[in-house]
C-alpha cells in the first residue's frame, strides 16, 4: 500500500525510536504537523523559537545518548536552526533536523519561505540533505541517522520539499544499510597501541587528557581502569568533563584558558601526554607551540582530521577511545608487575604539591554574593547527584570550576561555539530525557535573555528545570577582558536593562527567587531545588567584579596564568563609558 | 608542494560543493579543479591540484575522505602516475610570424582546430611542462584568448596503493 512522505517520515522515526521531536510549525509542514495531531508514540514539543528546539534536542541527545530530533519549517524556521546545528556540530552531538522545503518545482525560484537550507549548512552539518523523491525518503532517512550516531556523530539535516511529503510511496523500511563513502574506523590499530603501552611503561611523567570523544564512546570505566592501573593524573576537558570522577585522587580538573593550575603544569611538565577523544582546540592549547613541550603524545581519536590538525602526535590511534582502551588496558594488564606506584611516585608527589600550592580559590565574603559561592553552594546541596546545563561566559566557566562532576553526561555545555542561550532549552531537553532528574542550568543574566521565551516550554510541558542566574549586570567574560586588556573601558558590556527575572518567571506561570545578600542563597536554593515543583528562576545578585581565574590569556602557553589577587572587601563603584 | 588528488565520488547534486566548499572553508588553496562523469553514472571522478605543506596536504586528504559523498581519495603526487591537461590558446601571429605558429605546433603536436585571417585556435594536450612550455611561446608571438580544461590524472597500471 502506498502512503504519503508524511507517513513515511513518522513511520520512519518510529522506527527509530524516537519519542520526542523538538519542532515549531509552517506552511510547508502543515500536513506533517497534521500527521501529529493524533499520534500517539511520538510527541512534538511545541518550542517558542525554532535555535530552541534544536538546543533542546542537543540537550535530550547530550543527556541521553540518543539523537536529538527537530522538525521545523522552511525559510526562516530553517535558518533559524542554524545556531543550533553549528552548537551541535562544533560538539559532535547526534541530531537529525529535518526542514520543511517550498515544493521542488519552485526552488531555486525565491519562492515564498524559501531558503538554500542545504547550501546553508553544508559547512555545519556532517552530512545533509535535499529529498526530490518520496520513493528515496525512508532510505535517506535510515542514512541519517546513521550518520549523526556513528563514527564522530554530528548533525545531519534533512530538506524535504512539500510535493515530496504529500506525495505517496510504498514504505519499505531498510533494516540495514551500507553506505558506499562512509566507513567509520571503531578497532584501533593494533601496533599502534603496543606502541602506545610502551611509551606507558617507559614514562616517568604521564597525563591523560580527557575530551568529549570518551563521553560519547562511554569509556569512562576503561578510562579509569588505565587511569588507576597505570597511575596516570587525568584532566578533562570542557567537553570531557565528567568522563572521569572529579572527586579521584587522580582527577586534574579542566586543563586550558581557565584551567586548575595544577592540570596546566602537569601537560607542560609531562613526558607522556595521552589524549583521548580531544583535539587540542586553542582554549586548551593556549600558545601551540609551546604546549606540553618535553612530552611525546598519544592520541586515539575516531576522527582523522582529529589528529596532527593542531599539534605534532608521536603515535597516532584512529579509532574508538572505548575499543581503543581496552585493548590497550589488557596489554598494559598483562605487562605491568606492579611497578607503576613506585614509577609515579615522585611525578604524582610533584602534582599534589601543585594541588597545593594553588587550588582553585575566590575571595570569601559575607557582604556581597560571589557567584562561585553559588555554584559551590549547588554543589553541596545537590550532593552533585544533578544535571548541570550552563550558558557561556563566567557562569559556564564557574560551572565547570566550582561543582565536582563524577559521573558522564552530567555537564551539559556549549564547548566549541560557546553559544549564549544554549543552557536553558538544553535543561529542558535533559529534562525529558530525565524527568525525575534534577535539571539546573547555570546561567548568566546575558545569555538568560538569548532563550527566555522557553520558560513556556517548561512550564507547559511540567519541566521542573532549575535556572540559576548569576547575575552581574554585565556580559561578564567580555567585561572581564576589558578590564584585563582594555583598560577598564566597558564598551557596551554593561547591560543596563536587566529584567526583573522573579517578574518574568511569575508572567510565564513559573516561580520566581532572588538573593540579594550571601545569607540568602542556602534557602533560595533549598526552596527553588527541593521545594518548589516547577520551573524556576533563581536571581543571584553577584558581584559584578568577579572574574574567572586562573586565567591564561589569549595566545599565550598555558603555564602562563593570571590569578586573583587577594582583594580587599569592596564593591567599586560601576564605571561605565557611554 | 603541489599535489594532485583524485577523487572517486558519489555523483549526486551538491557534491562539488561540498568539495569546494571544503577548500574555501578551510583556507586551502586550489589550482585547478576538474569533474566528470565514470565509465558508471553513479560515480563521477574529481582531478584537484592543490598545495602547501605535508600537514595541509595530510589534512585535505583526511578531510576530503570524511565527506560522506567522496568513496575514494588518492594523492597520486605519492605514486606513479600520468597527468594531462588540454588547453585551448587562440594565437594572432603577424603575417610574418604565421609559419613559426604553424611550425611550433606541430613540434608540440598541437592541433589547429580553427582559423581566420589574423587568428589560429590550437588545441595542445600535454603535461604541465609541455604546456607551459607552448603557452611561453605563443606568448610574444601574441595569446588572445587562452581556456585550460584544468589536469586530470590516472594511476600508472601495476601501481598498488
Ligand atoms: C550568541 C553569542 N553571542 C556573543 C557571544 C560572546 N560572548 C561570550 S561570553 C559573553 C558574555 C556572556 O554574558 P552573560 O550571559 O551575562 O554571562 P557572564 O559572563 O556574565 O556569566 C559574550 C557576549 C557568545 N558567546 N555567544
Amino acid at each position: 500500500m502506498k502512503i504519503t512522505g508524511a507517513e513515511i517520515l513518522i513511520e520512519s522515526l518510529k522506527k527509530e525510536g524516537v519519542k520526542y521531536i523538538f519542532g515549531y510549525p509552517g506552511g510547508v509542514v502543515l500536513n506533517i504537523f497534521d500527521m501529529l495531531y493524533e499520534e500517539k508514540d511520538i510527541n512534538l514539543i511545541l518550542t517558542r523559537h525554532e535555535q530552541g528546539a534544536v538546543h533542546a534536542a542537543d540537550g535530550y541527545a547530550r543527556a541521553s545518548g540518543k539523537p536529538g530530533v527537530v522538525l521545523v519549517t522552511s525559510g526562516p524556521g530553517a535558518t533559524n536552526t542554524v545556531t543550533g546545528i553549528a552548537t551541535a556540530a562544533m560538539d559532535s552531538i547526534p541530531l537529525v533536523v529535518i526542514t520543511g522545503q517550498v515544493p521542488t518545482m519552485l526552488i531555486g525560484n525565491d519562492a515564498f519561505q524559501e531558503a538554500d537550507i542545504v547550501g546553508i549548512t553544508r559547512p555545519c552539518t556532517k552530512h545533509n540533505y535535499l529529498v526530490k523523491d518520496v520513493n528515496e525518503l525512508a532510505r535517506t532517512i535510515k542514512e541519517a541517522f546513521i550518520i549523526a550516531t556513528s563514527g564522530r556523530p554530528g548533525p545531519v539535516l534533512i530538506d524535504l520539499p512539500k510535493d515530496v511529503t504529500v506525495g505517496k510511496a510504498e514504505f519499505v523500511w531498510p533494516e540495514k544499510l551500507d553506505i558506499e563513502g562512509y566507513k567509520p574506523k571503531y578497532e584501533g590499530n593494533k601496533w599502534m597501541i603496543s606502541q602506545a603501552a610502551g611509551m606507558i611503561e617507559k614514562s616517568k611523567k604521564a597525563v591523560i587528557v580527557a575530551g568529549g570523544g570518551v563521553v560519547i564512546s562511554a569509556a569512562h570505566k576503561e578510562l579509569k581502569e588505565l587511569a588507576e592501573m597505570a597511575q596516570i593524573p587525568v584532566t578533562t576537558t570542557l567537553m570531557g568533563i565528567g568522563c572521569f570522577p572529579e572527586t579521584h585522587k587522580l582527577s586534574l580538573g579542566m586543563p586550558g584558558m581557565h584551567g586548575t593550575y595544577y592540570a596546566n603544569k602537569a601537560i607542560q611538565e609531562a613526558d607522556l601526554l595521552i589524549a583521548l577523544g580531544m583535539r587540542f582546540d586553542d582554549r586548551v592549547t593556549g600558545k601551540v607551540d609551546a604546549f606540553a613541550p618535553n612530552a611525546s603524545i598519544i592520541h586515539v581519536d575516531i576522527d582523522p582530521t582529529s589528529i596532527r590538525k593542531n599539534v605534532r602526535v608521536d603515535v597516532p590511534i584512529v579509532g574508538d577511545v572505548k575499543k581503543v582502551l581496552s585493548v590497550l588496558n589488557k596489554v598494559l594488564k598483562t605487562e605491568s608487575k606492579g611497578q607503576w606506584t613506585q614509577v609515579r611516585k615522585a611525578w604524582l608527589n610533584q602534582v599534589e604539591q601543585w594541588k597545593k600550592e594553588r587550588p582553585l580559590s575566590y575571595t570569601k565574603s559575607d557582604q556581597v554574593i560571589k557567584p562561585q559561592f553559588v555554584v559551590e553552594k549547588i554543589y553541596e546541596l545537590t550532593r552533585g547527584d544533578a544535571i548541570i546545563t550552563t550558558e557561556v561566559g563566567q557562569n559556564q566557566m564557574w560551572a565547570a570550576q566550582f561543582y565536582k562532576y563524577d559521573k558522564p553526561r552530567t555537564f551539559i555545555s556549549s564547548g566549541g561555539l560557546g553559544t549564549m542561550g544554549f543552557g536553558f532549552p538544553a535543561a529542558i531537553g535533559a529534562q525529558f530525557a530525565f524527568p525525575d532528574k534534577l535539571v539546573i542550568d547555570i546561567a548568566g543574566d546575558g545569555s538568560i535573555q538569548m532563550n527566555i521565551q522557553e520558560l513556556a516550554t517548561a512550564v507547559l510541558n511540567k519541566l521542573p528545570v532549575k535556572v540559576a542566574i548569576l547575575n552581574n549586570g554585565f556580559l561578564g567574560m567580555v567585561r572581564q577582558w576589558q578590564e584585563l586588556f582594555f583598560g577598564e573601558r566597558y564598551s557596551h558590556t554593561q547591560l543596563d536593562i536587566v529584567p526583573d527575572f522573579v517578574k518574568v518567571a511569575e508572567s510565564y506561570q513559573a516561580a520566581g527567587l532572588r538573593a540579594t545578600k550571601p545569607s540568602e542563597v542556602e534557602p533560595v536554593l533549598k526552596e527553588g531545588l527541593f521545594k518548589i515543583k516547577k520551573p524556576v528562576f533563581m536571581d543571584f545578585q553577584v558581584d559584578w567584579t568577579e572574574k574567572v581565574f586562573p586565567m591564561v590569556p589569549a595566545g599565550a602557553p598555558i603555564d602562563h596564568m593570571l590569578f586573583d589577587e587577594p582583594r580587599e572587601e569592596k564593591q567599586k563603584k560601576l564605571k561605565v563609558v557611554k | 608542494m603541489r599535489h594532485t588528488i583524485t577523487l572517486f565520488v558519489e555523483n549526486k547534486f551538491g557534491v562539488l560543493s561540498r568539495v569546494s566548499g571544503l577548500f574555501s572553508g578551510r583556507g586551502y588553496n586550489i589550482e585547478s579543479l576538474s569533474v566528470g562523469e565514470t565509465i558508471d553514472p553513479k560515480y563521477a571522478q574529481m582531478t584537484i591540484v592543490t598545495s602547501g605543506d605535508d600537514l595541509i596536504i595530510e589534512q585535505i586528504n583526511k578531510q576530503l575522505n570524511k565527506l560522506i559523498d567522496v568513496i575514494k581519495v588518492t594523492d597520486v603526487t605519492e605514486f606513479e602516475h600520468v597527468e594531462r591537461e588540454m588547453i585551448l590558446i587562440k594565437i594572432t601571429p603577424k603575417p610574418e610570424k604565421k609559419a613559426e605558429v604553424l611550425n611550433l605546433a606541430g613540434i608540440f603536436r598541437g592541433r589547429i582546430i580553427d582559423s581566420s585571417e589574423n587568428t589560429y585556435t590550437i588545441e595542445i594536450t600535454g603535461d604541465e611542462k609541455k604546456i607551459e612550455a607552448f603557452i611561453g611561446l605563443m606568448k610574444p608571438i601574441g595569446i588572445k584568448e587562452l581556456v585550460r580544461t584544468g589536469k586530470v590524472a590516472i594511476l600508472r597500471e601495476g601501481i598498488k596503493k
